[in-house]
């Protein structure tokens, strides 16, 4: 369906010292596809999502979400489409409980209380915190604050996920629950990570950026085995597809 | 210094919570009215950074004690005088509640005392004093007399009420000598602080700092800072004079080094008396040394009216007191018990 | 030095934040019943002259009914109140000093005002202590945000209550981590004005940053600069037998001397 395409044609930014934060960048993702955005840090993976969602404005290029280009009265709309969670979820978690925090999207959108509610319920459940609803954010552990973020960017009904270092930060269990969890939804779903396996794991499809500038756009095997292309962009193998640290033998 | 709830009285504690209540009005709807949303999320983290930073302690040099930041010209200079006052009283607000620092009657004097004077008074000072793009000892200079200022009037704020509330038998005269020196030395170290975080800032991150005067007619600002001072001064001060004449007379003679001099009898005093009894909320003070609003020079409360005597000094009260205490908590015991009873029965 | 500290009041912010979620009849009711109520019991007792000491101790009963009622752990409030009495003591200290004249005598010896004002004091921080603790302990600070809210308190200051609330405990620990960091390094000097100037400068900095994340996300999530507040709690008949319940004892024991005619019945008991 259109109205999950994300589209940047030629999108580039320029902050007011100079520095060139993304330099042309063009891709296309359908609705369902789930993309890896990866690259060295500061090569504009954080500056590029917040293009998707109108915080920031291009120099020049556009962003559309659907067929619809983001101007100031397509905002709210936008925002309802494109559910962006942050990597610091104690940034994103700011009422004092966690209920709060998840009904603050749905709220927003003028909702009556008891749809509020049930929205609530819905995607706490979904996330399966629906246990510490009425628990302040401080007495969360970093995976449950992880969650309860991506509850509270599902209450909004978003058909576009976009996450920022979804497993920074957490323990082994949390990042593979999390990792579950992520594998199940069936939005469009744009990840910025690190953590090149879980790339693997969920992402059919990566974008690489260098400085700003897109080196390349294709399925993620293919890119995970172009060693030079890696090292260029400052990156390495993900560990599952590096040389078994016992025998020395490469498994894929 | 913050004010306590043990000495306060409800007349006085009512008119700092009248003042502070008129300035909170005034100070959320002028912030209602600017755009900037960005304010929301920064006032709140703000608030929360100046409760982290009053945990922390430096040592002040030549003393050996340790001392915090109060943060009320600091934040009014991150924030302007309006948002500055409200995150200052939340800050107080959590307090009270969370640490029992003052209580909740005094928060009215709390958040007027420390909110009041640095926002409206001191940063005002500060400005002026600071000008445009100031050297480090420009800064260190502005900051330091705008913080004098600010918590020398805190601090006689602080007596004023004390003394008007007639539960503390410290007189006015000491009171004052006690808490202005300190209070001298406390602004200069809080002037001192302020400044070094501000010239940290102006060397790290200048866009932090606003550069123009804050929005809004100042002429406002001032009025509404003199019509509070009035308030406060004007009700306090009225009870002061009128229960404590000989307690004006002792300082004033402390101060002046003179004899002291003729009180007017029956004219102003029973004026004053009257004015008091009709406006106290509960006329009902036991006071050993009131003149009685007639003139007459105060018997010791221990003759006239059965209530009064009986007030703290009798020893059938004392045993009857400790009496309902013991029956209280054995009935709280009980009830707890019953409580946890049903609680694990359902 | 500084470290303790901070972690210190982190611990009992914490301590008396958790004891507000646990269930009972006392936390159910409508917080606003509670505020005013505590209101009520603190003009009351602040309300007797300075030399009150019998008629006060009665007033002991509505902290210690409310905290049973709730199943507080009284251990712990004991503890928590019990940390005003320095202070309290502190700020009584000058009126033995000041208010020597004879008002009471125990057998030979006769007690002066300023002592018996003394103790008057302590027993006022302590019934103000416990009020305002076991207020929080029932009823939580967020729900005493909404209660001063619908009592009249503007809605900027309620939002910022409950922003300051949420990360007080965040900045707690940011601060934790510095002094803890500078504690290491600093080989046991003091912190001087200058480094805690730069210390408190550097906190500020990564907190005007958060303030501009946070920004972010609520603009994510369709903020607008308005807060809705969600759901309402009734103000039903319980609350109203629980205000005009308490507010009528304490005015009772104002009023009367409950505590001189029990006393006077149980010495008149006495052979």
């Amino acid at each position: 369906m259109s109205h999950h395409l994300v589209e940047a044609r030629g999108l580039t930014h320029v902050y007011e010292d100079g520095t060139v934060a993304l330099d042309d960048v063009s891709f296309r993702i359908t609705h369902g596809e789930s993309v890896a955005i990866i690259g060295a840090n500061g090569a504009g993976k954080s500056t590029l999502l917040l293009h998707l969602n109108g915080h920031l404005h291009p120099t020049r290029g556009d962003v559309r979400i659907g067929e619809t280009p983001l101007t100031k009265q397509t905002l709210p709309a936008i925002r309802r489409t494109v559910g962006l969670v942050f990597q610091d979820p104690d940034d994103q978690l700011f009422m004092p409980t966690v209920y709060d925090d998840v009904a603050f999207g749905p709220r927003n959108q003028g909702l009556p209380e008891e749809e509020v509610g049930k929205r609530v319920q819905e995607a706490l459940e979904r996330v399966g915190v629906w246990a510490v609803r009425s628990k302040p954010p401080y007495r969360l552990s970093g995976g449950e604050k992880k969650r309860v973020a991506i509850a509270g960017v599902l209450a909004m009904a978003p058909d576009i996920l976009v996450m920022d270092e979804p497993t920074s930060g957490l323990d082994p269990h949390g990042r593979r629950q999390l990792i579950g969890l992520l594998a199940a939804f069936s939005h469009t779903r744009i990840f910025t990570s690190h953590d090149l396996d879980m790339v693997l794991e969920l992402c059919p499809r990566t974008i690489v950026l260098l400085a700003g500038a897109v080196m390349a756009d294709g399925p993620t095997r293919e890119i995970f085995t172009d060693d030079e292309l890696l090292s260029r962009c400052m990156l390495e193998r993900p560990l599952a597809m590096q040389a078994c640290p016992a025998c020395g033998k490469r498994k894929l | 210094m913050h004010m306590a709830d043990a000495l306060l009285s409800p007349a006085v504690g009512g008119v700092m919570w009248g003042a502070t209540a008129v300035t909170v009005a005034y100070c959320a709807r002028r912030l209602q009215s600017d755009p900037d949303e960005r304010r929301v999320p920064l006032m709140g983290v703000l608030g929360a950074f100046l409760f982290a930073a009053q945990m922390i302690n430096f040592s002040i040099p030549g003393t050996g004690s340790s001392g915090h930041l109060g943060g009320g010209l600091l934040l009014a200079i991150l924030l302007g005088p309006h948002a500055s006052f409200l995150v200052m009283a939340s800050v107080l607000i959590v307090q009270a509640l969370f640490f029992a620092d003052g209580g909740l009657l005094a928060l009215g004097c709390n958040i007027f005392n420390l909110g009041f004077f640095p926002a409206f008074i001191g940063y005002p000072i500060y400005r002026r004093l600071a000008g445009v793009d100031p050297s480090p000892a420009r800064i260190a200079v502005a900051a330091i007399v705008a913080a004098i200022l600010s918590l020398q009037l805190g601090a006689f704020a602080v007596v004023l009420e004390t003394v008007a509330s007639g539960i503390s038998a410290l007189p006015f005269g000491t009171f004052v000598l006690f808490m202005l020196p300190i209070h001298l030395a406390i602004g200069i170290v809080e002037g001192l602080v302020t400044a070094a975080v501000v010239s940290f800032v102006r060397t790290t991150r200048p866009e932090v700092l606003p550069t123009t005067a804050p929005s809004g007619s100042p002429v406002m600002g001032v009025a509404l800072m003199f019509f509070a001072i009035a308030l406060a001064l004007g009700g306090v001060g009225a009870w002061y004079a009128s229960r404590n004449p000989d307690g004006l007379e002792w300082s004033v003679a402390k101060v002046t080094g003179g004899s002291e001099p003729d009180l007017p009898q029956s004219g102003i005093h029973a004026t004053l008396g009257r004015i008091q009894k009709r406006i106290a909320l509960l006329p009902d003070y036991n006071f050993r040394r009131t003149e009685g609003s007639d003139g007459k020079a105060g018997e010791a409360g221990r003759a006239d009216g059965a209530g009064q005597d009986r007030l703290g000094t009798s020893i059938a009260g004392v045993v009857g007191g400790v009496i309902t205490l013991i029956v209280a908590v054995v009935i709280g015991m009980a009830v707890g018990r019953r409580a946890r009873r049903a609680g694990r029965a359902s | 030095m500084s470290g303790p500290s901070v972690f210190a009041a982190l611990v009992e912010f914490r301590q008396l934040d958790l004891l507000a979620t646990q269930p009972s009849a006392i936390h159910r009711l409508d917080a606003r019943a509670k505020v005013i109520v505590t209101l009520a019991f603190i003009i009351c007792v602040m309300s007797f002259g300075r030399y009150a000491v019998a008629p006060l101790l009665p007033f002991f009963a509505f902290p210690v009914l409310v905290a049973g009622w709730a199943r507080l752990p009284s251990r712990l409030l004991l503890r928590k109140i019990a940390m005003v009495i320095p202070v309290a003591l502190l700020i009584a200290l000058p009126n033995p000093f000041f208010d020597r004249e004879t008002l009471l005598r125990v057998g030979g010896i006769g007690i002066s005002g300023g002592w018996i004002s003394l103790v008057s004091i302590l027993l006022r921080a302590l019934l103000a202590a416990a009020a305002a603790i076991v207020l929080v302990a029932v009823t939580g600070f967020p729900a005493i945000c909404g209660a001063l809210e619908r009592l009249g308190m503007p809605r900027t200051l309620a939002v910022q209550l409950l922003f300051l609330y949420r990360y007080l405990a965040v900045l707690g620990e940011e601060a934790l981590r510095m002094t803890t960091a500078r504690e290491l390094r600093g080989g046991g000097r003091p912190l001087s004005i200058r480094l805690y100037g730069v210390l408190i400068g550097r906190l500020l900095m990564r907190t005007w940053d958060r303030a501009e994340r946070i920004y972010l996300a609520m603009c994510a999530r369709g903020f607008v600069g308005d807060f809705n507040s969600g759901q309402r709690s009734v103000f039903g008949l319980r609350e109203g037998v629980y205000v005009v319940g308490w507010c009528g004892f304490f005015l009772l024991l104002r009023t009367q001397d409950v505590a001189y005619r029990v006393g006077q019945a149980f010495l008149g008991l006495l052979p």
